[in-house]
């Protein structure tokens, strides 16, 4: 277990140890990057760096057949690479946690972000995810905890979106 | 070129304790139930290009078994990135064998990639895989079962096999939460 100063991140960090995830999956995105070095220097979690989104529902889902509870981390556009693998956790009833981090909402920069930032509760709730969303640094924790909880208590889905206007928008300089 | 169900039930007769077996979606799944029921065999029937990754979730979280994933050209196709994820996060434990028929014969026999200009073996390399190889002979029957049970992995194997369409042999159940269940139970955790 790491030292903690105050940050959201540490707070999602702390529900990961508290129950017992073990192995966190990832395509990055730089609002993750502090929780993805965290899990990194823990050498009780497995961090694990996909090619695309999708990779992460399947791997989540073995290493849970295989008694070791995982999350997902990605941005909103990765969501829409992952909406036929979604069926695997549904149909075998496999608990599956991911965490995303969210553009194209709140002061966003780039205009190609905006289609999937739209969409992605969409897809995910037609998917049958439920989800959850954070939008204040001080609700991050318990809001992870209570979808980690859903997720692994019921053998279900469950997303938490954190909100792009917690996050921050990148404003881009040419040049 | 190899008969592929008579050779996965070859491969899988006298199956060790230490073995689980994963199929990918089509025609691997029914050869795998093909072999005789078995609860530490999981088929996907769905979730197209999840095999590979399911089996390297499986295989890290449960370093003390060895397995074994049956899968098509088709599923892997869809999945080559998975192949580098695998390749940069070893698991020495798992097995990919790639019936490559070259062909999506469920859905009519298209041909896929591999029927061109596309060599898996060579995709498995490049992707960081240092033990993958090409099987076009039943004579390398000991050489799989030395990998699939003794060797450092992770290892990719390409079987090239018969394109043609060979009866269903459908698993314990198609309800995947019955299915996984049941293979559950067959891994301590």
């Amino acid at each position: 277990m790491v030292d903690l100063v105050k940050d959201w991140r540490n707070d999602i960090y702390a529900v990961f140890k508290d129950l017992d995830i073990t192995m966190v999956s990832h395509v990055p995105d730089a609002g993750h990057t502090p929780l993805i070095n965290l899990c990194e220097k823990d050498n009780e979690i497995d961090v694990v760096t996909l090619t695309t989104e999708q990779d992460g529902v399947g791997l989540s889902c073995g290493a849970y057949a295989g008694g070791k509870r995982s999350a997902l981390l990605m941005q909103s556009s990765g969501v829409g690479n992952c909406i036929n693998a979604l069926a695997l956790p549904n149909i075998c009833r496999i608990p599956f946690l991911t965490v995303v981090s969210m553009r194209g909402e709140w002061g966003e920069f780039v205009p190609w972000q905006v289609p999937m930032g739209l969409g992605t509760p969409k897809v995910l709730e037609a998917m049958d995810i439920k989800v959850f969303r954070a939008d204040y640094e001080e609700e991050v924790g318990s809001t992870v905890d209570a979808a980690a909880r859903f997720a692994f208590n019921t053998n279900r889905s469950a997303a938490v979106l954190l909100s792009q206007k917690m996050i921050g928008a990148k404003q881009f300089k040419n040049g | 070129m190899i008969d592929r169900r008579p050779f996965v039930q070859k491969i899988l007769k006298n199956r060790k304790d230490n073995l689980r077996v994963v199929s990918g979606i089509g025609t691997s799944t029914w050869d795998l139930m093909s072999a005789g029921d078995n609860i530490g065999n999981f088929g996907f029937i769905g979730a197209m290009g999840q095999s590979i990754p399911f089996a390297l979730g499986l295989a890290t979280a449960q370093p003390n078994l060895r397995i074994l994933l049956f899968t098509g050209d088709g599923d892997t196709l869809m999945s080559l990135g998975s192949l580098a994820t695998i390749a940069n996060h070893p698991v020495s434990n798992l097995t990919v064998i790639v019936l490559d028929n070259e062909s999506y014969v469920e859905t009519g026999s298209q041909p896929t990639a591999t029927a061109g200009k596309s060599d898996l073996e060579l995709i498995a390399k490049g992707s960081g895989f240092d033990n993958c190889y090409t099987v076009k002979s039943e004579d390398d029957y000991d050489k799989i079962i030395n990998t699939v049970y003794n060797e450092e992995g992770p290892s990719l194997i390409v079987i090239k096999c018969e394109a043609k369409a060979t009866p269903l042999v459908f698993p314990h159940s198609f309800d995947g939460a019955i299915s996984m269940n049941r293979f559950m139970s067959s891994i301590k955790t």
